[in-house]
């Protein structure tokens, strides 16, 4: 759904949208979740259009403000709960729609030695909102973590998230492992946080570096189609 | 309470502090991610050097290699258990390079776990693991604990709790303002400087960042708001980190450092010394820039009109009359 959309809907329901926008900038958790039932049971709405005319347009200016200065990271921790909330209830849903159109799955994780996780989740939410399957191992994860989840899951995509100058390295590591191991071929690997560039991408060997959560989906439907006719 | 750090100050007037002890440890082989506190035991000759090249260098403070050394940091590496060993045998090392000339600041990080009610850490459980490190500076033989990087006033003050609890040497604390001239909490320089004076704090400071351009208008903040008897410090970054030919290094030269030394003269910041990227050369250049004259003219290198107004975004007005209409009903 686009913009033009948005202004077709009727204006109850984009006054509803915009109030859970303003509430989850509030990081009132519970405002949120309310209004994300009353979207899909009043307005019958898709969930996947909640998740991103609701949360990810309010996440979005959450982001602007914040790198303006005009909020700092505890009102991002508060938004990141309330949008947390919400996906609790539209994760179910999601998964449903998934059969009909999968699009793959995705382990995701923040290399060892780093604990930045907002980021992450974030675009582990956005990408089961695109509807793939994702398998978050979370915080401080190693090499081996990686590619036994990698393996158990049979998965298609490897995202990695480091936002520290010393832990980005590692990942060089993690692509170095996939291989030896005789699993590089196989697997898409993403990466994405702050201090990274598309140079540094290209030099540890990573298919595609992320700027933000809309680029991995994107890039992770395109490299999945890719993947897909070369199968 | 034997404030060694305040003889110095008596006496020199200026503090030379030392450089980065991570980024050296990179430069040394530190590469695989591992904890950079291990090595006061694993690889002592090499924490020693650094110490070394410091005090030859000129530094007046040899801070210790112990940054992540609280249970919290240190268990992302299986080493919670050896806390009190390796803060201790950081201190010890420092203190055999620092002599009696020189002082040794015992550095206490940041736990990396978000305090309540953002995250899961209790202020008694923070205050406990600082407690635990500051006893192992102590026993090593720390002149005073240098509380370091801090961006939330609540981890500073069980931080300063903890140190308290464990040792009645003195605290230095600073905090690091990276997030558009605020810590990544949202504190301002001004409020730092205001709330650990009320906390009893009179060493009071910046460290790493976003080099000295950045560090020079907080320290402008700093002193604009500095209460009376408080001694301002500063330990800027050497530049930023760049991604140049496979490898990670700083921008900052030793010129630019001399330069930077200069101007939190001009400031009146009265310690002065380096963090991530630096290194014995850098504090050499800082030295010089020390000992030699003052600035005779001071022109800020940063945009001063910045210092007023905040910025207000589109939706904030929107949103402000939504929360005074939650508030009626
Ligand atoms: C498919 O795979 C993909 C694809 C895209 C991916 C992806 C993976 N990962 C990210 N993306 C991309 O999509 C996301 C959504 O659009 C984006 O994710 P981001 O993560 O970039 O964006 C988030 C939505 C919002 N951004 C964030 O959440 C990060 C914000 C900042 C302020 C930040 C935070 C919040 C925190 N921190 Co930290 N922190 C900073 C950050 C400064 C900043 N201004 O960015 C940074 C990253 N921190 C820093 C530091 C130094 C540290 N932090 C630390 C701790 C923390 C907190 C715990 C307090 C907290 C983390 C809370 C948490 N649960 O995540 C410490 C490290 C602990 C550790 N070992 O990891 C500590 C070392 C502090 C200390 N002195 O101890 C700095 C790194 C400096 C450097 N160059 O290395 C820092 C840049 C601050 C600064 N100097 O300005 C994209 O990058």
């Amino acid at each position: 759904m686009n913009n033009n959309d948005f202004d077709s809907l009727p204006e109850a329901l984009q006054d509803l949208y915009i109030k859970m926008q303003d509430d989850l900038y509030d990081g009132l958790k519970d405002d949120v979740v309310e209004a994300t039932v009353e979207a899909l049971d009043q307005w019958g709405q898709e969930p996947a259009d909640i998740l991103q005319l609701g949360l990810v347009a309010g996440m979005d200016i959450v982001g602007e403000d914040f790198r303006d200065g005009i909020l700092f990271v505890p009102e991002v921790l508060l938004a990141a709960k309330a949008m947390k909330g919400a996906m609790e209830i539209l994760r179910p849903l999601l998964t449903e729609v998934k059969d009909v159109d999968r699009q793959g799955t995705v382990v995701i994780g923040t290399v060892k030695g780093d604990i930045h996780d907002i980021g992450k989740n974030l675009v582990g939410m956005m990408l089961e909102g695109a509807g793939f399957e994702v398998v978050n191992l979370g915080i401080n994860v190693d090499a081996d973590q990686f590619l036994a989840a990698l393996r158990e899951h049979n998965a298609d995509i490897l995202g990695m998230s480091a936002l520290l100058t010393t832990t980005m390295p590692y990942m060089r590591t993690v692509i170095q492992r996939l291989r030896d191991e005789g699993l590089r071929e196989r697997t898409i690997v993403l990466v994405g946080g702050a201090p990274l560039t598309s140079a540094f991408a290209e030099d540890i060997g990573a298919d595609r570096y992320c700027e933000d959560a809309a680029v991995a989906v994107e890039a992770a439907k395109a490299l999945m189609e890719i993947k897909r006719r070369k199968a | 309470m034997a404030d060694r750090l305040f003889e110095l100050l008596e006496r020199k007037g200026l503090v030379l502090g030392d450089g980065a002890m991570g980024t050296m440890l990179q430069l040394a082989g530190l590469t695989d991610g591992g904890a950079p506190e291990l090595w006061n035991v694993a690889r002592p000759d090499v924490v020693r050097a650094i110490y070394q090249g410091y005090a030859d260098a000129g530094s007046d403070i040899i801070t210790t290699n112990s940054f992540g050394g609280t249970r919290y940091r240190l268990k992302l590496h299986h080493l919670q258990e050896r806390v009190f060993e390796l803060n201790q045998a950081a201190a010890a090392l420092a203190r055999e390079v620092a002599g009696a000339d020189r002082l040794v600041a015992g550095s206490m990080g940041p736990t990396g776990e978000l305090m309540e009610p953002l995250g899961p850490l209790t202020l008694d459980d923070a205050r406990t693991a600082f407690a635990e490190q500051a006893a192992g500076l102590a026993a090593g033989g720390v002149d005073f604990f240098l509380v370091e990087t801090m961006s939330s006033l609540d981890e500073v003050q069980a931080a300063l709790e903890g140190a308290r609890a464990a040792s009645d040497l003195p605290v230095v604390v600073t905090m690091t303002f990276d997030t558009n001239y605020r810590t990544m909490m949202g504190v301002t320089p001004a409020q730092a400087v205001q709330t650990l004076h009320d906390w009893g704090v009179t060493v009071v400071g910046a460290n790493c960042g976003n080099g000295p351009a950045e560090i020079e208008r907080i320290m402008t903040e700093m002193a604009q708001a500095r209460p009376e008897g408080v001694v301002l410090m500063a330990q800027s970054n050497a530049g930023l980190p760049r991604w140049r030919d496979g490898d990670i290094s700083y921008d900052g030269t030793p010129e630019v450092m001399a330069d930077y030394t200069r101007r939190m003269r001009a400031l009146g910041v009265q310690v002065i010394g380096a963090c991530c990227g630096s290194t014995p050369d850098h504090l050499a250049a800082m030295r010089t820039a020390l000992d030699g004259p003052p600035l005779a003219h001071y022109e800020p290198a940063f945009d001063v009109s910045a210092l007023q107004g905040k910025p207000v975004s589109d939706s904030t007005a929107r949103r402000a009359a939504r929360r005074a209409q939650r508030a009626e009903t």
